[in-house]
């Protein structure tokens, strides 16, 4: 069972790929490539947990109890920021290429290919 | 290259590094079996030197502010890319008749949906607030924060009206608070350059653990992120929903 979260992880990041490589659609490609990001997230999560550790806020818990580690949490929260203006950058050269070759379809797009 | 060959050639590659990487992740520390001090260490410190009760926060905007810096600006770069990717090109204009733009291009809002979106708006801006401002106590800070105080004028784009979410929302509006949010940010920094030698080193009073002026420098960052990252993403979503409205072919503008 301890193996499990990095399973998931590495079993996301294998899907997304897939789903990048095998889409006929640059907003389905784009969509695959935050499922592979969010693999980082699994991990980030996974390698910080302690057995029985509470979440890093001190506001209702005891300062002494025993919490998981808040540094991966912020690293997870800069992923997500990251992970959001990715997509924003490419949904947005997705948008340019459908006014240029009419299709979101990567084989579509001749200018790459020529 | 056909689609099958491109498959199997993904299929081979992806097997080796799926190998590679089970294998790379199988040498971490076993799930629950955390080995770090680090972490341990700001556990511990965090309340008491910081009075701070969210360690996330505290992190963010306090003990790693520099990063926070960082990724801050990669954000407000990525939205310069956007507005810059999706510039009015020269074969295209806006709709001249911007009155049949304004209906829900849809299926048309109905009324049930306007008085929800009346209902939202209020409360999403309060909820965005209180997470900017009480995010050294509780979950939250200034990028959830941003973000849900962005999606107040979205409200109204839902509600069928994009124009008259730029009239809530005017593009220099937005872009001057994504602006100040960011230099609000770095003067948080030159502050404690200036008051205590240390680019951000709190220079503030740390207040009483729990209260809502508490934790020195860490509301007031909050508070220029959370402008920053609200500004940002309307001038995102201002951009994309701009295409459409524009229509490509000679102007007479």
């Amino acid at each position: 069972m301890s193996f499990l979260p990095y399973a998931v992880a590495a079993w996301l990041f294998l899907v997304g790929l897939y789903g990048i490589v095998s889409t006929r659609n640059l907003v389905r490609a784009i969509l695959s490539l935050t499922v592979v990001q969010s693999s980082t997230y699994v991990v980030l999560i996974a390698v910080g947990y302690t057995k029985g550790g509470q979440a890093p806020i001190f506001a209702d818990i005891p300062q002494v109890s025993k919490a998981v580690d808040p540094v991966v949490q912020v690293l997870v929260l800069t992923d997500i920021v990251i992970e959001a203006t990715v997509s924003a950058m490419l949904l947005a050269l997705a948008v340019q290429a459908h006014k240029r070759f009419g299709s979101l379809d990567p084989h579509e797009l001749r200018a790459l290919r020529d | 290259m056909s689609r099958t060959a491109r498959l199997l050639l993904f299929g081979v590659g992806a097997a080796g590094f799926g190998v590679v990487l089970l294998y790379g992740l199988a040498g971490l520390p076993a799930f629950g079996h955390y080995q770090g001090v680090y972490g341990r260490v700001l556990d511990g410190i965090g309340v008491t030197e910081r009075h701070a009760t969210d360690l996330v926060t505290a992190l963010n905007f306090d003990f790693r502010a520099f990063d926070t810096l960082g990724e801050e600006f990669i954000l407000f770069a990525s939205v310069l890319g956007v507005v810059l990717i999706l510039r009015q090109l020269r074969d295209e204009h806006e709709r001249p008749n911007q009155e049949e733009a304004d209906e829900h291009q849809l299926a048309g809002a109905s009324d049930a949906l306007r008085a929800l979106a009346l209902v939202l708006v209020p409360s999403l801006l309060a909820v965005g607030v209180y997470i900017v401002v009480h995010g050294q106590i509780t979950p939250g800070g200034g990028f959830q924060g941003g973000v849900i105080l962005a999606t107040g004028p979205l409200a109204v784009f839902l509600a069928g009206r994009y124009l008259r979410m730029r009239i809530i929302a005017p593009h220099t509006v937005v872009e001057i608070g994504d602006a100040v949010g960011a230099i609000g940010y770095g003067l948080v920094g030159l502050g404690g350059l200036v008051f205590v030698g240390i680019f951000f080193k709190n220079f503030l009073p740390l207040g009483i653990p729990g209260h809502l002026l508490s934790a020195g420098q860490i509301d007031v960052a909050s508070t220029a992120v959370g402008l920053e990252v609200s500004g940002a993403f309307l001038v995102a979503w201002s951009e994309f929903l701009d295409q459409a409205i524009l229509v490509r072919g000679p102007g007479d503008r």
